[in-house]
């Protein structure tokens, strides 16, 4: 029975004109497309220069700057009202202003002001960009002292300097970061939306209720709905897995079986997050809004795109619910580091959580809505 | 024993009260018909019997089994037709007919005697989805998918509404045959007319059944003097048919107005609709039909 039932899901999933197609589209266009665009590194960031000394220090400090990869000259100006226009026209985001008798200054006293104004709309371009501005005028500021000290006394310095150590992405490279965490958002979307709609759906259309005058068993039925979109999640996960290693050049460490073991924790509880919202729904249009609802808190509240350590502590609070913060947590220790199922204990214990809550949710509100 | 048994089945929607307390008794192989209007209760009815929905109080057998406590005898063995087409209109007839014979556990040629009938005029189409059929072919097939387990009781919910004439005579040319074979079968129907192809019918009201007989009886039970009236003017000629204080009752219907009169002879009416400009009048003395007596019910309860 439960045999017939899903190949007749099949049928009717293969007769579908969108979603297999869907299902394809969406780990390639996700997998490919997104980790270039959901790239934190802030480059072209577009600077306004006034040079109101005109003299060789500030000259080499702007070529310094310039060097850098990070900026892109906009325009110079001359004073500061005319720069503001420049970036209220959003032709800068940053401001540097190189005072009058920079040089002077700071030949004769050793101390020069200079000044950084940053268009913090978007507040990301406008703090990591002054930050990386200051960062070559400390570096320049510097390699001026060295040259004066020099020419004091040829007295070598003690000098400190910090050579960080970027531990499993070593190149720091957004995309090995993103690229694993994309690989559940697609898994969430065919696993938990998909069966959802497709439950809620036949609800909308009156044939879960000639299902239901039949004997038919609820569990099979739903198992029915459920187990098609599990094989489909397996196969979707593959080919996301695959891009990975042959666009991305990204190798799991950790073990295969260990992130396919997770994967299912994952799948069994995310659709029965499913479930709960389809014993809610009565229409398609309700269920759709409800899981985009929950699922952008998911995935907002998982440390997909921002860490969970920089969130306040209510949100580190709140992302303790998100069950897509845990499986991100594996699939990113997995591959990168390549942690091991006794290294992963919490995650365990939090999805099987999730499972257990999610069923039982799904079983107690649809008794009480039957 | 009775193939259905209802015992005071009420169930409410919140404040509103879909059905205030029904009994009846279905014999089997009877064709029973619940007639009403829209909202009246049919609907709720069916899902209470079929054990799609729980009653709020009242007992109910279907086949001889209880349909809170032997909910699953009854899924097995009875066939529903909801009044929305509820196939999946993505798979084709004959793929739908499969869902639901296995289901069942049996296939289509095991019980092929029982839908060869209705199916034979669908079979053309069997390649075709569900969802491209017809109003009528749709109604052939869910019929078919309800009869494939070969049910005792069979429950038909608005069978005819929004389905040509002629399909509707088919539909009841089926019933008939299908009684014959020993299954009884519920039909709910807000037309009036097909009330007299029922063995027995109720009438149902705002939750309640007025009146359990069968049509003649029913008919014959009409006692008030009816005529049917006509004139140029059909629109003036109800208000002035209500003004008159020796008609009791005035409902259009169609293209005449019956009216149910006391005290009052057929000249005496004319001249009175004479006196209020009426022309080309005609009135007639006619025989009740069910639609007649459910008016007179429905206003005296």
């Amino acid at each position: 029975m439960l045999r017939y039932l899903i190949e007749k899901e099949f049928k009717q999933i293969k007769r579908d004109s969108f979603i297999p197609r869907l299902i394809f589209m969406l780990p390639i266009v996700a997998m490919i497309i997104f980790p270039y665009a959901a790239n934190f590194d802030v480059k072209n960031i577009n600077l306004s220069i006034i040079d109101n000394d005109k003299s060789s220090y500030s000259q080499s400090l702007i070529q310094k700057v310039q060097s850098s990869g990070y900026f892109r000259i906009s325009n110079v100006s001359d004073n500061y009202s005319e720069a503001m226009e420049s970036v209220e026209s959003d032709e800068s985001d940053l401001i540097l202003e190189i005072p009058l008798n920079f040089e002077r200054d700071l030949v004769k006293y050793q101390k020069a002001d200079l000044m950084i104004s940053a268009n913090a709309v978007n507040g990301n371009k406008g703090g990591l960009g002054s930050a990386y501005l200051a960062n070559i005028i400390a570096e320049y500021n510097g390699a001026i002292r060295m040259e004066h000290l020099k020419i004091v006394d040829n007295v070598s310095i003690p000098n400190m300097e910090l050579i960080p150590l970027y531990r499993y992405n070593p190149t720091l490279k957004y995309e090995v970061f993103m690229v694993p965490a994309l690989l559940i958002m697609i898994l969430a979307m065919v696993c938990g939306f998909l069966p959802a709609f497709n439950i809620v759906g036949e609800k909308q259309s009156g044939t879960i209720e000639q299902i239901n005058v039949t004997p038919v068993k609820k569990w099979t039925f739903i198992l029915s709905k459920l187990i098609p979109y599990w094989i489909i999640g397996y196969i979707v996960l593959s080919i996301g897995m695959l891009i990975a290693l042959l666009y991305w050049g990204l190798e799991p460490l950790g073990s295969l079986a260990l992130i396919y073991f997770f994967a299912t924790l994952f799948i069994i509880a995310f659709s029965g997050f499913g479930l709960v919202i389809s014993n809610y729904a009565t229409t398609v249009q309700q269920a759709l809004f409800m899981m985009f609802f929950f699922v952008l808190t998911f995935i907002f509240m998982s440390g997909l795109y921002t860490p969970v350590a920089n969130m306040p502590p209510w949100a580190q609070m709140i992302s303790n619910f998100s069950p897509l913060k845990y499986i991100i947590e594996v699939l990113r220790l997995v591959y990168l580091k390549g942690s091991n199922l006794s290294e992963l204990r919490t995650q365990l214990i939090a999805l099987i959580s999730f499972a257990v809550v999610f069923y039982g949710w799904a079983i107690l509100s649809y008794r009480k809505t039957e | 024993m009775s193939s259905i048994s209802v015992n005071n089945i009420k169930r409410n929607y919140g404040k509103v009260e879909a059905l205030k307390g029904v009994s009846f008794e279905v014999e089997k192989g009877e064709i029973f018909g619940i007639i009403g209007p829209d909202g009246a209760g049919k609907t709720t009815l069916f899902r209470i019997l079929t054990t799609l929905l729980l009653a709020d109080s009242g007992e109910a057998k279907v086949d001889g089994n209880d349909v809170i406590k032997e909910y699953k005898d009854i899924r097995k063995k009875v066939g529903y037709m909801p009044g929305r087409f509820s196939l999946y209109q993505d798979l084709s007839v004959e793929e739908n007919l499969k869902v639901f014979a296995t289901i069942f556990n049996t296939t289509i040629e095991e019980n092929y005697h029982l839908i060869e009938d209705i199916y034979k005029q669908i079979e053309p189409f069997k390649k075709r989805r569900a969802g491209a059929l017809s109003g009528g072919m749709k109604q052939k097939l869910a019929l078919s998918c309800a009869l494939i387990h070969e049910p005792t009781v069979l429950f038909l919910d608005e069978p005819t509404t929004g389905v040509d004439p002629v399909s509707r005579k088919e539909l009841w040319i089926m019933l008939k045959k299908l009684k014959k074979e020993g299954i009884t079968i519920l039909v709910s129907t807000p037309y009036m007319d097909e009330a007299s192809l029922c063995d027995r019918i109720a009438l149902i009201q705002d939750g309640e059944f007025m009146k359990i007989d069968t049509p003649e009886n029913i008919v014959n039970a009409f006692d008030s003097e009816l005529w049917s009236v006509k004139s140029s003017n059909m629109s003036g000629l109800l208000k002035d048919l209500r003004a008159n204080n020796k008609i009791i009752t005035s409902f259009a219907f169609g293209d005449t107005h019956h009216v149910t009169v006391k005290g009052l002879s057929v000249e005496e009416l004319k001249s009175y609709l004479v006196g209020k400009g009426h022309t080309s009048i005609e009135i007639n003395s006619i025989k009740a039909s069910i639609e007649d007596c459910f008016l007179e019910l429905s206003k005296s309860s």
